[in-house]
């Protein structure tokens, strides 16, 4: 496949990874952001094959993790509602929310269709008028575009019955809330690919500005994280820090503007609420007012009941990367992937997840 | 977050556009890329376009790799 | 005859006599199901294998088969497993009322070219017909009687430290196959099922080996879930190197767009082996003449160290640990 085979080549891995032996002298510790960027370094071992003065740590953006458990209930409350169709990502049917998840209420009768594109939700509000269509809205900057995009095609197309369920946050500001909490030392910053598609590379010079962290913005294959780690490392011995993209085929310093320009016409940011992490001021978004009529919280009558949040998860640490899973005395044992307690394990590119699949640092 | 696959446009009509790749093929939206031509190729997250892939970067970084491969086995 | 299964089909009534006659034992000819008995009575001596399974694919036509083939191919699959040369199959359907005799008749022909294929009779069955809403169309459930030859010894728990892992071929192109006609994830491809009877294949195995010590097919779950079995019942640990896994671009690619892993993709048409190493070679080339072996491949080993786990080492030269399948595979947009 073009432009993905490449990019895990072998022999072209051995070269990268023979420099930053070569290069790394000072003991550092990056984090890569993005849940993504977990999933690939995890997949292909890419902690073994670093040297010992590199230590990698894993960040909050994982869109499903950070999902405040009050917003799930609310999600889980209208999956209960009559004439509702909830269509979500995959990613968020088994998180489990204070007392249930949508794949529990799936088994109980509640109509949950997985899809994989708004496009497919549209389809699925056209093809039943008489029920209503709640899509939940997940992830950040690369997906609330494209939620954006959806809510102007449904007033083009007359689509009365689609509603969104907004829970998409934005990640500068968070990065911000990690490093002024002074929790985690961080020397780099693996910073996210696709979500500076969309924004560009501007949004992080307030890292390496204000706090002195170098910053590269990575691809997802794993020749592309070696290479974003080389330039770090290359930054650190020469005592840089600024933003630089290794992602030169997919991201722009501009980023990309017609998106911007969609999330800023249907979207306002606000205040809101990350799971382990608290309320972070300007990191949610929510729909304008002359698109209050998409807004499932306004259109439905939801009564979540109150939120639990399971005891002895440490989830909220492990996202702000100040534990790993192998501190939480729950990992493995009474929380896995068949029964997970929090959102860690459960997500794909939760660190408890990429950790009890791919063997944590096994091997390393 | 944010799994986005390279993709070749094959034909555009209206905001969406036919793509492939690997021999698979599916309808995606451009109403994140209006400048899209038949062609590019584009990522592709969650069946919207996001940015045309700039080919001649991706050239670029993979001759960087091989030169630091070559580099590196001489030393 | 009507043209959509009606509940009085499956009642034990004329209609239903109507529909075993026209609609199955027409189709399936063979002297023991055409005594219309309530039990084939048979001869046997040797020792037999016997197993049973059901079947509930859905869409039941998918690209390259039905739930048809796929009901004989997993039984006579199954079997195969365990070294055994399939004879005898039951075959029982649950129709959901509603169902259109033509879609019905396919699948029985289906069933009658496969199970010819295989070199099976299907010598028993049974018809019910229930409520729409109370099956998703058609089910199908199946038992299977087959005599392992002498001297073959297959079991899950007999993997030893340096057997060498032989795969029959491409991964995760039944799954993708039938993914693609899901609604809400649609995308167009040329895949097809690789479904498919490998009683012949097992036993031009056997031929040039009788000392294989596993045989099992990767169904759901993929091959990651299957040689996680096998590394557990063993009670040994299998490597495999990921660059050695055959997969076809389109599986790769569908894959990468809906963020699946292809060793947890379904596969019915395949299987794993793990043999002696000094009969590998001998068994490879065996495989790799028949028709459904030609992409065979030996994919890795197995140690003594970390029993019960499967490790793969990427392309990147670093080992991880594959696990089995948790839940169902869910496609991801993170």
């Amino acid at each position: 496949m073009k432009f993905i085979t490449e990019f895990r080549r072998s022999e072209l891995a051995e070269g990268l990874v023979s420099q930053i032996h070569r290069e790394s002298k000072t003991p550092v510790r990056f984090m890569e952001f993005c849940g993504g960027h977990t999933v690939t370094i995890f997949r292909y071992g890419i902690r073994q094959v670093l040297p010992k003065t590199i230590e990698m740590v894993s960040g909050p953006g994982c869109p499903v993790c950070v999902t405040a458990n009050a917003d799930l209930d609310k999600a889980i409350a209208l999956s209960q509602t009559l004439e509702v169709i909830i269509a979500t990502f995959g990613d968020m049917i088994k998180v489990p929310g204070s007392r249930s998840s949508l794949q529990k209420e799936k088994a109980n009768g509640a109509e949950i269709r997985i899809v994989y594109s708004t496009m497919d939700a549209l389809q699925i509000a056209e093809d039943n008028p008489d029920k209503s269509v709640i899509f939940l809205g997940v992830g950040f900057e690369t997906t609330a575009p494209t939620i954006a995009a959806s809510i102007l095609q449904a007033e083009e197309r007359g689509i009365k019955n689609y509603y969104i369920l907004s829970m998409h946050k934005l990640c500068p500001p968070v990065i911000r809330a990690l490093l002024d909490s002074g929790e985690v030392k961080l020397h780099g910053l693996i910073c996210p690919g696709h979500v500076s598609t969309i924004i560009g590379s501007h949004p992080w010079e307030f890292i390496a500005r204000d706090y002195g962290i170098p910053c590269v913005v990575s691809g997802f294959e794993p020749l592309d994280i070696l290479q974003c780690v080389d330039m770090l490392v290359a930054q650190i011995e020469k005592g840089e820090s600024k933003v630089e993209i290794a992602y030169r085929r997919g991201v722009r310093p501009e980023g990309n503007r017609e998106a911007l320009k969609l999330i800023e016409q249907v979207f306002e940011p606000y205040p809101t609420e990350w799971r382990g992490i608290g309320e972070v001021p300007n990191s949610g978004l929510r729909l304008r007012k002359e698109y209050k009529s998409f807004d499932a919280e306004l259109a439905f009558d939801i009564n979540p009941r109150p939120t639990y949040e399971p005891k002895d998860c440490i989830c909220g640490d492990i996202l702000r990367g100040v534990k790993t899973p192998a501190d939480c005395k729950l990992f493995s044992k009474a929380c896995t992937p068949e029964y997970p307690v929090g959102p860690c394990m459960v997500s794909s590119e939760g660190s408890c997840s990429a950790y009890y699949l791919y063997g944590g640092n096994f091997g390393g | 977050m944010c799994l986005a696959i390279p993709v070749l446009i094959k034909s555009i009509k209206n905001k969406e556009a036919e793509v492939e790749i690997g021999g698979i093929t599916r309808r995606i939206s451009l109403w994140l890329t209006p400048e899209a031509r038949v062609g590019d190729y584009a990522l592709v997250h969650t069946g919207y376009a996001i940015n045309i892939l700039n080919q001649e970067e991706a050239e670029e970084t993979l001759r960087l790799f091989e030169e630091i491969a070559k580099a590196e086995e001489k030393s | 005859m009507e043209d959509k299964i009606l509940l009085a089909h499956g009642s034990g009534g004329r209609l239903a006599h109507e529909l075993v006659e026209k609609s199955f034992v027409k189709a399936l000819a063979n002297p023991l199901l055409a005594k219309f008995d309530d039990s084939a009575v048979m001869d046997f001596s040797g020792k037999l294998a016997f197993t049973t399974d059901s079947y509930v694919v859905s869409p039941i036509f998918f690209p390259g088969g039905d739930i048809g083939r796929l009901a004989i191919c997993g039984t006579v699959n199954d079997l195969a497993m365990s070294g055994a040369k399939s004879l005898y199959l039951s075959l029982s359907f649950i129709i959901e009322e509603g169902l259109p005799q033509d879609e019905l008749n396919k699948i029985v022909d289906s069933v009658q070219k496969t199970a010819q294929e295989a070199g099976v009779e299907i010598v028993t069955g049974d018809t019910k017909v229930v409520n729409r809403g109370s099956a998703d169309k058609l089910f199908i459930n199946t038992a299977g009687i087959g005599i392992i030859p002498e001297g073959v010894l297959v079991s899950g728990s007999k993997a030893s430290p340096g057997d060498k892992v032989i795969l029959s071929g491409t991964i995760g192109d039944h799954g993708i196959a039938v993914l693609s006609q899901r609604e809400g994830l649609s995308f167009s491809t040329q895949l097809e099922s690789d479904c498919a009877p490998l009683g012949v294949l097992v036993a031009k195995m056997v031929k040039a080996s009788p000392a294989i010590h596993c045989l099992r097919d990767p169904t759901r779950g993929g091959l990651a879930t299957t040689l996680n079995e096998l590394a557990k019942q063993s009670k040994v640990s299998i490597r495999i190197e990921e660059e050695k896994i055959p997969v076809q671009e389109e599986v790769l690619a569908a894959c990468e767009l809906l963020g699946f892993d292809p060793l947890y993709v379904a596969n019915e048409g395949k299987l794993v082996a793990i043999v002696p190493a000094k009969d590998a070679d001998k068994i490879l080339k065996a495989m790799r003449e028949n028709h459904y072996g030609t992409g065979a491949a030996i994919i890795g080993e197995v140690k003594a160290e970390h029993p019960g786990r499967v490790v793969m080492k990427t392309c990147l030269g670093a080992s991880r640990i594959v696990d089995m399948l948790v839940g169902d595979l869910l496609p991801r947009i993170c």
